[in-house]
């Protein structure tokens, strides 16, 4: 494949980006979730 | 005999002595999880393996695959900002403006991704990184003015006043989305114009499947973390409020504590 390191490296960053990202979501849903209690989560 | 409440009784399965309380998760979420990874390794599998080489673009083309989806999910999360704004303004449901702030959130992330993939492409497509073109400069213009849209929800004050600011915002943020679109129709553009039309696409069959998956996988993403990220928001305003209710006891204890403060006051 020409340009082999442009295309995987952009591949590479993408899903890089994305997984940073959604790490600090779930993790941050974690740590509040531990200061609410369960019966005031809506979801549950 | 008693039952426990689902949520409860998953607050009791602790380690000793340290409750461990329910997060942002529940199955529905859990499902559209597997269903995001699953669709991101069909996009992988796709974009990069199965998917031929352009007749123009030659392999460059598998960036398209990532840049086209990212940058229509960072569309629909700021047309989702500025519905949700606009909800808010009807209803004054704070639930609305949570969502606002969600999906601005995540449209930035998204549009991040796009910009830097899309200086990729160039750099392989037109020998630049970047140009001062029509499509790049409306889009960083986009992009920046929606960081100012997150900056301004996090000024302070209360959850009506950041949300009724914000909304306002939001509404007026959007207007943006046509000029950037257009923006190739418009001026004279280095950019090429809309990649297929609806009913007219003389796309490879495998190509154009490809950038379905990328769509899909990208739309299944935006529906995973929107979720988890609106529910994040509304414990941290359920944290703040009850910060806010605690210095208030406080207050009036502290009060009560001194006699003929009341009257003092008076």
């Amino acid at each position: 494949m020409d340009d082999a390191g442009f295309i995987i490296g952009s591949y590479a960053l993408t899903f890089g980006a994305v997984i940073l990202y959604t790490w600090r979501v779930l993790r941050r849903g974690r740590k509040l979730a531990d200061q609410i209690p369960d019966e005031d989560k809506y979801w549950l | 005999m008693t039952t426990l409440h689902p949520a409860a009784s998953r607050a009791t399965d602790a380690v000793a002595g340290s409750p461990r309380r329910a997060g942002t998760g529940t199955t529905a979420t859990r499902i559209l999880g597997i269903a995001t990874i699953v669709s991101m390794c069909w996009l992988v599998a796709f974009g990069l393996g199965f998917s031929p080489a352009d007749r123009d673009q030659e392999e460059a083309v598998r960036l398209l695959y990532v840049h086209v989806p990212t940058i229509w999910l960072a569309y629909l999360a700021f047309v989702v900002t500025a519905v949700s704004s606009a909800m808010y303004l009807w209803r004054r449901s704070l639930g609305w403006d949570r969502l606002a702030g969600a999906s601005a959130e995540l449209g930035v992330v998204f549009m991040a991704v796009t910009l830097v993939v899309g200086a990729l492409w160039g750099r392989l497509t037109w020998g630049v990184f970047w140009q001062w073109d029509a499509r790049l400069t409306t889009t960083a213009l986009l992009f920046v003015t929606y960081i100012g849209y997150l900056a301004v929800r996090n000024l302070g004050g209360s959850h009506a006043q950041r949300a009724t600011r914000s909304a306002v915002l939001g509404l007026l943020a959007v207007l943006e989305i046509p000029l950037v679109h257009f923006s190739v129709q418009l001026w004279r553009s280095l950019h090429q114009g809309r990649t297929f039309e609806p009913n007219d696409t003389n796309m490879d069959g495998l190509m154009l499947f490809s950038l379905f998956v990328g769509v899909i996988a990208f739309t299944l993403l935006y529906t995973w973390l929107i979720i988890h990220r609106t529910r994040a928001m509304a414990m941290e305003d359920m944290i703040d409020d009850r910060g806010l209710d605690d210095a208030l006891a406080a207050r009036r204890a502290e009060a009560a504590a001194v006699p003929g403060a009341d009257e003092e006051a008076h």
